[in-house]
This record gives structure tokens, C-alpha cells and sequence, in this order.
């Protein structure tokens, strides 16, 4: 089950849907695609009911929001295992060969293997890796990257850490592993290609540093 | 202000709600009881004691010249060690960090096939 909570992503959502149906049948791995939409303004839901009837609703579900994206969606997750992506093209599925090595959750890093990024400037990469480090001298988390969001959880890992704690955002990301570590479960890492936003854009400013440290400092404080 | 008794105002914190662990958690590891500041400071505590105790000795026991010669900034010398192994370290990264060229034009190859079959099953854009 792949859930995909989606805020004005009208034209990145069917070509991100194409691509996961594409990769799946090519697999052969039975799925389900569960959109989690915001509320967007643009026309979002339109398009996502329109895959809907496109790939049948066995294979499409919309739903509407209601609460965190995540716990609703997981509501109706019928899957083995959950998918948790953004829908914005910035991963490039191309990557469900996980799961071997029987991993409880498998991350995606854009730092090792052959995983990276296209079209980020210096400015961009120093702010990641700089990021990236504080995270591990702080925390420690045994995974080489927090913020990739691109992640496969076993479904009842999943559901024990999301009743474990809450934070917002990409933060509570973040605390899926740290959490996920401390109670002693496996963590398997997978490469992803971090294709810049192809439609829409993409947010780094000041705003997103600040919360950023926030986030990591409470993070710090309280596993 | 708050006045004595009252309730403090609650703090702005409603992005970052604290941990709750229902019941006990399972704890598989004796570092999971200790949050990794609790971690730090206990550390830190540990070797911030046992520096003072051998640098700032009272002249009876001070452990012999050289080795208090090093002792005593050995913390400033730490600090800068960590600093520069900081720099090289995110440095070296940030010379090492992927660019995903071939991945990104795969992508657009696939955005182009994607688009058509669409269409062709009845998408409207």
C-alpha cells in the first residue's frame, strides 16, 4: 500500500501514479495506491478521481483528509507493507527491489550507494550535508538519511510506532527512525535519485532551516 | 506574569507533542531508557569530572608536570578537533554527493511515456 498524501500536486500526481503502477506490475507485487489529499486548491482531487476510474479502485483509492494524512490513510491500507513517498517526482521510483534482507522498514538515502540528486546548487547540497551531520552527531539514528522520505514499513511496525509518538512534518519522519532503532527494529537502506521538483517548487528557505533545528533540538531532548 | 499558584501558560508547542509511551515500551537496548541528551550530559558530566579532578588538583595531588601541561586544555583542543573534523568530514560529502544525471533524464523519458499512455486511457490535464 503506497500512500501518498498530496497538497497541489495535480500534474506531478498521475505521472507519479503511472510510474508506481508501472513498477509494481513490472514486478509483479500486488498493490494499492492511497492519495491523501489536503484540500489543494489546483484541481488535485479531480485528477486523483479520475486515476481512480482509470486504474480501478482496487488499485486507486482517494480519500479525503481527515486528521494526519498517515493515520487516515493507514486506516485502509489493505497492504503487507506500507509505502510512505511525497508525490512531488523527487524520488524517481524506480526502487521497489526492497525488502530483501527481511527488513522491518527500508529507507531510501540520497547520501550512500548510488543514491543522490539533480539539479541542486552548492548552496542547497552544503545546507543537506551540514544538516545531515548535525542530525548524526545528535542523534545517532543509524540510518544515513532522515529527511529522504521515500520509506517501506512492515505494516504492524508502522502502526506501533505511529501510536508511540507524534511530531508534524517531516520532524515526525525523523522520529519514525530514531524510534524504530531504539526498539530494536531492522532497518535496511536503499539508494534514491532525488530529482528536483519537475513541476512545482521546492521550499528551502530560512523558515525550513529554523524548523528544521527545532525539530532536530526537541528530537535531542526528548529520545 | 503568572502569579503564585496559577496554572503556567502553556508553552507554544503544539508542532512538537512529547513522546508517550504507552505502559512500558520494550526496551531492547539500555540506551533507549536515556534521551540522547540525557546521554550527552551524562557523558559530559563524566569526563568534565574527571578532567577537573586531575587538572584542577590541589598542589598536593597533581598528577606529574607534562601530563598537566596537556591536561589542562585538553578540552579546548577536543573542541577544535571536533570542529575541523566537522568541516572535513561535511566537506568531503559535499564533494562526494551524487548527481543523478541519468536518473534525471530516465525521468523525463518516463514522463513522456507516461503522459501518452495516459492520455490515451482517458486522462484529461
Amino acid at each position: 500500500s503506497v500512500l501518498l498524501p498530496t497538497y497541489n500536486e495535480r500534474d506531478n500526481l498521475p505521472l507519479v501514479v503511472w510510474l508506481l503502477a508501472r513498477t509494481f506490475s513490472d514486478s509483479g507485487i500486488d498493490f494499492e495506491i492511497i492519495i491523501i489529499d489536503d484540500g489543494s486548491p489546483d484541481g488535485t482531487q479531480e485528477v486523483a478521481q479520475q486515476l481512480e476510474k482509470i486504474y480501478g479502485s482496487d488499485k486507486i483509492l482517494f480519500l479525503f483528509p481527515s486528521g494526519t494524512a498517515y493515520i487516515h490513510g493507514m486506516k485502509y491500507a489493505t497492504g503487507d507493507f506500507i509505502v510512505i513517498m511525497d508525490a512531488d517526482l523527487s524520488h524517481h521510483v524506480r526502487l521497489q527491489k526492497q525488502k530483501e534482507g527481511n527488513f522491518d522498514i527500508v529507507s531510501g538515502t540520497r547520501y550512500k550507494g548510488n543514491g543522490g540528486v539533480y539539479g541542486w546548487d552548492l548552496k542547497r547540497k552544503l545546507i543537506s550535508r551540514g544538516a545531515n551531520f548535525l542530525t548524526q552527531v545528535l542523534l545517532r539514528p543509524g540510518a544515513s538519511d532522515l529527511t529522504g522520505s521515500f520509506r517501506l514499513y512492515r505494516k504492524e511496525v508502522l502502526q506501533k510506532l505511529m501510536e508511540r509518538c507524534v511530531s508534524k512534518g517531516y520532524v515526525f519522519q525523523m522520529e519514525m527512525i530514531v524510534r524504530a532503532r531504539q526498539l530494536g527494529f531492522t532497518v535496511g537502506e536503499v539508494p534514491i535519485s532525488f530529482v528536483d521538483r519537475v513541476y512545482g517548487e521546492s521550499k528551502l528557505g530560512g523558515n525550513e532551516i529554523v524548523s528544521f533545528l527545532k525539530g532536530l533540538l526537541t528530537l535531542f531532548a526528548t529520545t | 506574569s503568572v502569579s503564585p499558584g496559577s496554572p503556567l501558560p502553556s508553552l507554544p508547542l503544539s508542532r512538537f507533542l512529547p513522546c508517550s509511551s504507552h505502559g512500558s515500551p520494550t526496551l531492547l537496548s539500555p540506551q533507549a531508557a536515556m534521551t540522547k541528551l540525557a546521554q550527552w550530559l551524562c557523558g559530559l558530566a563524566l569526563l568534565g569530572s574527571a578532567w577537573a579532578a586531575l587538572a584542577l588538583a590541589p598542589p598536593g595531588l597533581q598528577p606529574p608536570g607534562p601530563l598537566r601541561q596537556a591536561l589542562l586544555p585538553l578540552p579546548v583542543y577536543l573542541l577544535v578537533a571536533f570542529g575541523c573534523y566537522s568541516l572535513a568530514t561535511v566537506g568531503y560529502r559535499l564533494a562526494t554527493f551524487n548527481d543523478c544525471e541519468e536518473a534525471a533524464a530516465e525521468l523525463q523519458e518516463h514522463i513522456r511515456a507516461a503522459r501518452a499512455d495516459l492520455r490515451r486511457r482517458g486522462l484529461r490535464l
